[in-house]
């Protein structure tokens, strides 16, 4: 009896194991655990069984039965992951193949610094203003102490409209962001911090020039403001946008009708390879990045304000010219073209924006 | 504004070279734009002497030379006509490079002849336009110097550019008192400048300590002012008897080093007076004139033949100075041909004037003619020196032309009026943020000319019109004392926590331009003026310009297309198929600049794909989505957006709308280009459009950060679907918005998922499948509630005309 049982289970084990396919393993099962099945035809045998031979063949054909559908398990759960693999395996596709195209758009880089500048000066305080590109001639140059016969005029290559105002002042493109300054004057009262980027507009045109190119300004007013703080105010900034710690200023006595004392900033360069590279502690030359001064007491007047009372500084910086020091490009026109080419390689992804805690550069 | 080191030394006495100089005038604000030498290139070129001059043996038209430069004869090939024995000239060896022509020597054969370097004309040198042969110098120049030092070329030449308030430095003079000032030397008195002396004795001599009026020795000349506001004051004197030739070599050595053209030199003098003083003159040949020389108005339509050798039409505004005859000069701006003086010239009369700056600025913009003498005079002279300025031109005259001088008219009188400030040293500090001593800031004023009593009122000397105020003086002080001494002082940080920055229609501008980059469009920035033919399809511009680069540049743009649709073009015609751009920047209307972000597509919206094996062309909705998508960005409540019309004459009249929260608050125009715009434009077809106004979002209400309660519904929501016929031209969005209203606390969505024309559909109709979403609110929907809510959307949808398919 014992050698017949043991024979059965190798018997059906092998056989089980043999199993090539779910139907003969579906026979196999059948053979042994089917109603009329090998197992279960011994199983019925336990009914006719005494006492101690329950014991005995009963657990032994018992535990048998449970070895023989483990195994029978087991073999169908191989067979079917055989099964899905040869599926899956009939639906392999080239995953090569390209997906259609990635589509980013980009940011134009006066853009991208015209955000850089806003977050930078937003650390020190200074709000972001706004004013008309198409300006009369008091907030241009009136109120910027220009007179009309100023020479400095004739400095600004300005376009003019055949219109007046309804005051009777001429209407022109605004030739330089400053009247952002008269404008928040009048309308605010100090302390004022602000910087001013936008679109300006003069008739020149030639390789390093364009009729419209684009500045920022930056005005302070308060009490007790000085030069002192024109200059770490510039540094501050400049190193920022430059991200750079080794950056030296070169402050140079200026002129301009609307600051007094005024002055031009250069910032060093090193050569790098032949290439200047801006910053250095120890400069192999100077670029000219900025003019600026303390307002005018004129122009603080000129706003209502008391120039005994209220001081500050003030400064303007083309925009275009700081995007091309920081990101390489070395033609201005190209700014204005609209290459698809350009733009993808200049331009920068919809999700650098700029941050202090990110970093303002990309 | 131009002079050399010697020039400057004339004035200034110093030992400082080119660099110190050049270092010192960038530090005082006279921006330094060139440096050169131009004896550098010209160094290696000696003097030299042919000893022996012979025919070439196989060119009749070439000699070979015997040339000595100092280290014995070397054998020359020569092919100028006036090369012969016993020339001394300029020799340049094999190795020299030669600037004229712009090639290096170098020993070489010439028709078999060996020739070791080159004897040179002055044109190949750069030195003028002689080249009919080599140069001939005095004989007895010496054998193997540099010619440039021999000719006194080896002076730095300096070019300075003067900001417009600094008069004063439109003369050497003035830039040699800034530099004093700064320390870089002593300014030299006027009269040792123009070496004015009287013999002491035998042999001996000693400096004038100022410039003396010149006595003169018959009546003056008969000129005055009938225009005393522009013209305040006409001082002349009159020489007669000279000879008008050659100018003296120091001076036209100055006046070609700095670029100027010696003429003759009653001319010279007056173009050096003018750049070493700062002070022009006028210099009249008195046999042109008739009767009393008038500075006065022009009349209306009166000409003149200028100098520069154009013809004037004058106004009355203008100022001119004109005799019994004719107008011989634009007051102050440059003198007329027919009185100018010429080589038979005997008789002169020299004119120095003041002209009113204003005045003389406004008739050169009118005219627009510039010369030094506006520029001199527009900026203001220093209307205290006629005196001395007519003394110094009459000397020179007849030091160097000879001729007797007659007595001095002085017509009118110049506006010389004293000006001073109350001044407090502590201004410095104030402004300047660093102090400097009350001793030195008089000292440094001092130098610069000004009067400062013990209590500090500063005299403005006459030559500084500019100075007006303290802060004048803080700048003087501060440019003088250094910029560089300038501190660093942090501005001080505001308490408390950062506030944003940006305003609001800034945090939209910003979310709507990334959102645009997003979506795969690329920003351009094109130019705000467009051509009148551009800008007609759009209304036309409001603003022209009166003073335009071209007619491509000339009116404001009433849109952004134009200028996207010709970049788009552009990108075209390079052969790019799918092209994203937009631009966000102001429409200028008649009453306002627009904040608005445009997006253009033209050509692919989807590219050629392999699954599908054909590219899609961008249509009109391709655009409404890209409005949409930047609008709700940009923070517009999309969910209560109306179609409202069609986007007008610029657009395609059945493929563009306009989107809106009401007729008269359209947030977006979008869809195809009218083929008439398209045409206008010059661009190709089809291209869409959107145009996004960014200042007619509304603004978000305020209403803190939190936002109102919401709690998930925990019950199902259903979905049913319907299909409606509906006329063919009804607005699909006129149904789906009436059904959206049928049962507003039930219905959360409504989508439009089909529409059909064809088989079964009756002609003039169309099918429209639509699914909604209900939401029950506090208990599941059973069949009646269900069956309420699909009459009510069928009783609203019927009341746009749609029937319930059956």
């Amino acid at each position: 009896m014992t050698t017949d049982i043991d024979q059965l289970k190798t018997d059906i084990l092998a056989a089980n194991t043999a199993a090539p396919d779910i139907a003969t393993w579906d026979s196999v099962r059948v053979a042994a655990l089917g109603k009329q099945g090998s197992i279960t035809l011994l199983l019925k045998t336990l009914g006719g069984m005494s006492p101690e031979e329950r014991q005995t063949t009963g657990a032994r054909i018992n535990r048998v039965r449970g070895e023989v559908s483990d195994a029978i398990a087991a073999k169908k759960a191989e067979l079917d992951r055989a099964s899905l693999n040869a599926k899956l395996a009939s639906e392999t596709l080239d995953m090569s193949l390209p997906i259609a195209g990635l589509g980013g758009g980009s940011v134009h880089p006066v853009s991208q610094v015209m955000d850089e500048l806003a977050e930078i000066f937003a650390d020190l305080g200074f709000a972001v203003a706004t004013g008309p590109e198409i300006e009369d001639d008091w907030h241009n140059f009136t109120a910027l102490n220009i007179p009309e016969t100023h020479p400095a005029r004739a400095m600004h290559d300005t376009f003019y409209f055949d219109r007046a105002d309804g005051e009777g002042r001429k209407m022109l493109l605004r030739t330089h962001t400053s009247p952002v300054q008269i404008r928040t004057m009048v309308t605010t009262p100090p302390p004022i911090r602000i910087i001013a980027p936008g679109r300006t507009y003069r008739s020149d045109s030639d390789a390093t020039h364009t009729p419209m190119f684009h500045q920022v300004e930056g005005l302070v007013i308060d009490r007790g403001i000085t030069l002192g703080h024109l200059k770490w105010t510039l540094e501050t900034f400049v190193k920022a946008y430059f991200e750079r710690d080794d950056i030296v200023l070169r402050l140079r006595p200026s002129y301009f009708p609307f600051t007094e004392p005024s002055m031009e900033v250069d910032v060093g360069y090193t050569l790098v390879k032949g290439k200047r590279t801006i910053g250095g502690a120890e400069p192999d030359g100077w670029m000219e990045i900025l003019g600026s001064g303390m307002v005018h007491p004129k122009v603080i007047a000129a706003c209502g304000l008391d120039p005994n009372e209220w001081q500050g500084f003030a400064f303007g910086c083309g925009i275009d010219r700081l995007a091309m020091l920081k990101y390489g490009m070395d033609d201005l026109r190209a700014f204005f073209d609209g290459d698809l080419r350009w733009l993808r390689h200049y331009g920068f992804s919809a999700l650098d924006v700029p941050t202090l805690s990110g970093g303002v550069g990309a | 504004m131009k002079f050399t080191l010697g020039w400057l030394k004339e004035h200034l006495d110093t030992t400082a070279d080119a660099a110190a100089v050049a270092d010192a005038l960038t530090r005082i604000g006279l921006e330094v734009e060139d440096v050169s030498n131009p004896a550098d290139v010209l160094r290696p070129f000696k003097i030299a002497k042919v000893l022996t001059a012979a025919p070439h043996p196989q060119a009749d038209k070439l000699q070979v030379l015997s040339v000595d430069a100092g280290d014995g004869p070397l054998q020359v090939v020569c092919g100028a006509p006036n090369a012969r024995a016993g020339l001394v000239g300029i020799f340049g060896a094999p190795g020299t490079w030669v600037p004229g022509p712009d090639m290096t020597l170098k020993v070489a054969a010439i028709r078999g002849v060996e020739s070791n370097g080159m004897m040179c004309s002055f044109r190949e040198l750069l030195l003028g336009e002689d080249h009919d042969g080599i140069v001939e110098l005095p004989a007895d120049a010496p054998v193997g110097t540099s010619y440039a030092e021999y000719a006194g070329l080896d002076d730095p030449l300096f070019d300075v550019s003067v900001t417009p308030n600094r008069q004063d430095c439109m003369g050497v003079r003035g830039i040699a008192r800034d530099l004093a000032a700064f320390g870089l030397g002593t300014l030299k008195p006027l009269a040792e400048a123009y070496r004015w002396f009287r013999e002491t004795g035998e042999g001996t001599a000693e400096w004038f300590t100022s410039i003396q009026p010149i006595e003169g020795h018959s009546p003056a000349p008969d000129v005055r002012t009938d225009d005393p506001e522009v013209c305040p004051a006409f001082y002349a004197q009159a020489v007669s008897g000279v000879t008008n030739h050659d100018t003296p070599l120091w001076m036209s050595r100055y006046l070609k080093l700095i670029g100027q053209k010696p003429i003759s030199v009653l001319v010279d003098i007056t173009n050096f007076v003018s750049v070493d003083l700062g002070r022009p003159l006028h210099v009249y040949d008195r046999a042109k004139l008739s009767g009393a020389l008038v500075a006065r108005k022009a009349k209306d339509g009166e000409q003149v033949l200028a100098l520069n050798g154009k013809t004037y039409t004058l106004d009355s505004t203008m100022t001119v100075i004109a005799d019994d005859a004719m107008v011989h000069d634009i007051g102050g701006i440059m003198g007329g041909e027919h009185s100018g003086v010429s080589e038979t010239t005997t008789d002169v009369l020299i004119e120095c004037a003041y002209f009113d700056p204003d005045h003389i600025a406004l008739t050169g913009q009118r005219l627009a003619l510039t010369s030094d003498a506006r520029q001199r005079f527009e900026r203001g002279v220093d209307p205290a020196f006629l005196d001395d300025g007519l003394a110094i031109a009459t000397k020179l005259v007849l030091d160097h032309c000879g001729g007797t001088a007659s007595a001095i008219t002085r017509a009118g009188e110049p506006p010389v009026a004293q000006r001073t400030l109350a001044y407090d040293p502590a201004r410095v500090l104030a402004l300047g943020g660093f102090d400097v001593p009350a001793d030195r800031q008089k000292a440094i004023l001092e130098r610069l000319g000004f009067g400062v009593s013990d209590d500090f009122t500063v005299t403005i000397p006459t030559w500084r019109r500019d100075i007006d105020g303290t802060a004048d003086l803080v700048e003087e002080v501060v440019r003088i004392e250094g910029l560089d001494k300038v501190p660093s002082t942090p501005l001080p940080r505001a308490e408390g926590v950062a506030k944003p920055t940006a305003s609001p229609e800034q945090r939209v501008e910003r979310k709507a331009r990334r959102a645009a980059a997003a979506r795969g469009f690329a920003e351009a920035v094109t130019w705000s003026f467009l051509s009148e033919k551009e800008a007609a399809p759009f209304g036309g511009g409001h603003w022209t310009l009166a003073n335009p680069i071209s007619e491509d540049l000339k009116v404001m743009r009433p849109s952004l297309v134009p200028g996207l649709a010709r970049a788009a073009q552009r990108n075209r015609d390079r052969g790019e198929k799918a092209i994203r751009l937009f631009e966000l920047g102001r429409r200028y209307l008649n009453d306002a600049e627009r904040p608005t972000l445009t997006v253009l597509i033209a050509g692919d919206a989807a590219a050629r794909d392999w699954r599908t094996g054909k590219a899609r062309l961008a249509d009109a909705y391709d655009a409404k989505a890209e409005a949409l998508a930047v609008l709700a960005a940009a923070g517009a409540p999309v969910n209560r957006l109306q179609l409202i019309g069609p986007g007008g004459e610029t657009w395609h009249p059945g493929r563009s709308g306009q989107l809106g929260l009401g007729p008269k608050m359209i947030l977006a125009t979008f869809g195809e280009l009218h083929p008439e715009t398209l045409k206008a434009l010059g661009v190709e077809g089809p291209m869409v459009a959107a145009e996004i106004y960014l200042d007619a979002i509304p603004a978000k209400r305020d209403a803190g950060r939190a936002r109102p309660a919401y709690m998930p519904s925990a019950l199902q929501a259903v979905r049913r679907d319907f299909a409606f016929l509906v006329p063919a031209d009804l607005a699909a969005d006129k149904l789906t918005r009436a059904i959206a209203g049928a049962d507003k606390q039930a219905i959360t969505e409504v989508s439009l998922f089909d529409v059909f024309t064809g088989a079964g559909v009756p002609e003039g109709q169309k099918s429209l499948a639509i699914e909604v979403m209900l939401q029950p609110a506090d208990k599941s929907f059973d069949d009646a509630a269900l069956k309420a809510i699909a009459d009510r959307i069928v009783a609203a949808a019927a009341k746009q005309g749609a029937n319930l398919r059956g």
